[in-house]
């Protein structure tokens, strides 16, 4: 009885290892997010991402911001202290109805990630002329 | 349908497996006392380093910085960065969410012995800062012939 159960843990041990080098944990990038009158701007760290790795996807009401690293690494080098340990950046954020989500803008500039969310226009506050009488 | 209303996407249980691998880390696989210099883990800006037989090379990540602002000393070992973060955005306006660092930053860390402070080579692209420092010939691995 001893044995099996042994086995069985090992197993599961090993299937867990096996997940975990086929993808490490993507980062979750820090952000800034603030809103104005027109629209929702959000800021986000992606460091070592250059415009070519970055991918962005609006799948219904959800964004998704997708990066990978890209550092230059000299042939075999050894680790010797590693704060960040996976190279890729992952974070999805779910956007309400009144942002028109055709009208994204994204620009990424040493590793910052510009998007700015305009609202629909009937969304955004409209200041009401008085005529006069 | 609910991503409106969930407003905290914290799931509780990522707090519990970081406290788990923080405890792991500090005081499971960390018999050892740590550097004098050494940060707490999340100290801006993340830092990897690694060696070759020739260099020690330092990447700091840390997007959107003035390179030319960035003050990088070499003292002995001891390597030293700091410089400033400007804060994002206009001050009226309304925040959701303030994450991303800002303000004022140093980092130091201590290198191997054999670091040469006269050759440093710095470059900042896409918001990495790489740092290769040359080691002494003396240090490095030769080749023993067998006559």
């Amino acid at each position: 009885m001893a044995t099996r159960t042994d086995v069985s843990t090992r197993k599961s041990n090993q299937t867990q290892t096996q997940e975990r080098t086929a993808e490490p944990t993507p980062l979750r990038p820090p952000v800034d997010i603030f809103e104005d009158s027109d629209g929702i701007t959000l800021l986000a760290d992606l460091p070592g991402v250059s415009k070519d790795r970055l991918s962005m996807q609006v799948d219904h009401d959800t964004l998704m911001i997708q990066g990978d690293v890209q550092i230059d690494m000299p042939e075999g080098m050894a680790a010797m202290y590693a704060d960040v340990r996976s190279t890729r950046y992952r974070r999805s954020f779910a956007l309400s109805k009144e942002l028109a989500t055709d009208d994204i803008e994204a620009s990424i500039k040493d590793g910052v990630l510009q998007v700015r969310i305009p609202k629909r226009m009937e969304a955004r506050p409209r200041k009401i002329e008085v005529q006069p009488y | 349908m609910f991503g409106s209303l969930m407003n905290f996407e914290d799931n509780p249980f990522d707090d519990f497996r970081r406290i788990q691998q923080d405890f792991d880390q500090w005081f499971g696989g960390w018999p050892w006392p740590t550097s004098i210099r050494s940060a707490a883990r999340g100290t801006y800006p993340p830092v990897n380093v690694g060696t070759t037989p020739e260099h020690i090379d330092v990447y700091m990540f840390a997007a959107g910085l003035d390179p030319k602002t960035l003050d990088i000393s070499l003292h002995q070992n001891l390597l030293t960065v700091a410089g400033e973060r400007p804060a994002s955005g206009e001050n009226d306006a309304g925040y959701y969410r303030k994450e991303r660092f800002a303000g004022n930053f140093r980092r130091s860390l201590t290198l191997p012995e054999d670091a040469d402070p006269d050759q440093v080579n710095a470059r900042y692209t896409d918001g990495v800062l790489h740092i290769q420092i040359k080691r002494r010939e003396a240090a490095r691995p030769r080749q023993i012939t067998v006559n």
